[in-house]
């Protein structure tokens, strides 16, 4: 899963499309995965990284990841 | 971090004497319809290499570039389009022994094919422009848009030409509902049932005259170019903006730079299929498959041109310097992400000054 080249990302949340002029406005925890992913991290290590850095479970988290990733897509973030 | 804007190093600096230009510019109705003459004074003026002179040409005592003296210095009253190029011509030669003219930018599509018969005269009085031809603005003309795209490879809505508003059955019952309906030169209604087409029909004919034309509609994003041809076939500038706030009249009233080389692409296959000359503005829609149709192409700059200049393409500045035999060498690159918010404002004058662009025609 990558993320397109050319969206910008802000440390605030702020993501920008320029291929279509969307922009959106992400939470802290996207933001963070934003920023993991743009750093060409794989979704296995940014999990990982996830389940040492915050509370949760892991099928928690494979159910959150799944709806990040449906509204990435649908957003056209994703190559 | 967004992409920062790129400079406007295609365009001479202020290390250059600066040349004294008298440049006339039409379209001075920043309205909420708005004609492009503000726009692309605005981006004249940002031009560091020119002293310019603005003279406005208007065509109703209140348009308000008019009372911008900020950016026009002097405004003269013109025909209209349908008195004919005769009497603009002498119009024009009168406001040319007063003023010097050096460049004319003519804004309007209605006033575009006058000012191209008028070219060759023009020149004899020493006067410049950077016009596209009449066979070019006959073969962008909304009616040959569909014949047009076809053969430029360009995907173009299906449309039908109506003489008469009992023809809207037979349209819409081959192009579906919502229908577009659309005015000869300008404005377009969605029209979701035949009533709603009947009466679009009789105000566009009754404003714009016959034919209207019928359109099939097609959802999506609307996507506009702004582009600059050098009359061989070559794009000196394509800059894309998506439509971020549209008014009830279908104009932008907020947009933002795009980086895709589609709509790139689009605008210099349309550029070098037909040698344009001078400005002008794809309309088009990106359907949700994709695919990219033109809805229309207009003959000259768009109202948001100085978004161009914004993003690093001066493309009212370059006109300038074609218009005046200047060479212009191709962009390549422009911010992505810029944007424009249109905004209403309250212009104040006195009624002295719209009495004597009234009376006497000139300001």
């Amino acid at each position: 899963m990558k993320l397109r080249k050319n969206i910008a990302t802000s440390e605030t949340g702020f993501i920008f499309n320029p291929a279509t002029g969307d922009s959106f406005a992400a939470n802290g925890l996207a933001t963070e995965i934003l920023q993991l992913l743009k750093q060409d991290r794989s979704p296995a290590d940014i999990k990982t990284h996830l389940l040492n850095r915050y509370d949760v479970e892991p099928r928690q988290l494979e159910k959150d990841w799944d709806d990040l990733v449906a509204q990435l897509r649908d957003f056209q973030l994703l190559d | 971090m967004l992409p920062s804007p790129v400079s406007d190093s295609h365009l001479p600096t202020t290390d250059h004497p600066k040349r004294r230009c008298t440049v006339a510019v039409t379209g001075l109705n920043a309205i909420d319809s708005p004609g492009p003459g503000v726009a692309v004074i605005r981006a004249l003026r940002e031009a560091a290499e020119f002293e310019l002179r603005v003279i406005g040409l208007s065509y109703e005592a209140l348009e308000p570039g008019i009372y911008l003296h900020d950016l026009v210095d002097k405004t003269y009253q013109l025909p209209y389009p349908s008195a004919g190029t005769q009497v603009l011509l002498e119009r024009l030669r009168e406001i040319h022994e007063r003023e010097g003219l050096d460049v004319i930018i003519p804004n309007f599509d209605a006033e575009l094919p006058n000012f191209a018969r008028l070219v060759p005269r023009l020149e004899a009085l020493g006067i410049r422009t950077f016009l596209p031809t009449l066979g070019q603005l006959e073969a962008r003309d909304k009616l040959n848009l569909r014949a047009f795209g076809e053969e430029h490879g360009l995907l173009v809505p299906r449309q039908r030409p109506l003489h008469r508003a009992d023809e809207l059955a037979a349209a819409a019952e081959q192009l579906g509902y919502p229908l577009v309906v659309k005015g000869k030169f300008y404005d377009a209604t969605v029209a979701h049932t035949l009533e709603q087409a009947r009466q679009a029909f009789h105000q566009l004919s009754a404003k714009w005259g016959l034919p209207v034309i019928a359109q099939e509609f097609v959802p999506g994003h609307e996507i506009n170019v702004a582009a600059l041809g050098d009359g061989q076939g070559g794009t000196l500038s394509a800059v894309p903006m998506r439509k971020l706030y549209i008014t009830d009249k279908g104009k932008a009233w907020a947009g933002i730079t795009l980086e895709d080389e589609t709509l790139l692409q689009l605008a210099r296959r349309f550029v070098q299929g037909t040698r344009w000359r001078g400005g002008c503005e794809l309309e088009l829609m990106r359907a949700a498959d994709g695919r990219l149709y033109v809805l229309e192409i207009n003959p000259r700059f768009p109202a948001w041109i100085y978004l161009t200049a914004a993003a690093g393409q001066n493309q009212p500045a370059a006109l300038l310097r074609l218009a005046l035999g200047l060479p212009v060498e191709p962009w390549t690159t422009y911010a992505v992400g810029r944007m424009f918010i249109r905004y209403a404002w309250d212009l104040i004058t006195d009624n002295h000054e719209f009495h004597q662009i009234s009376a006497l025609g000139e300001l």
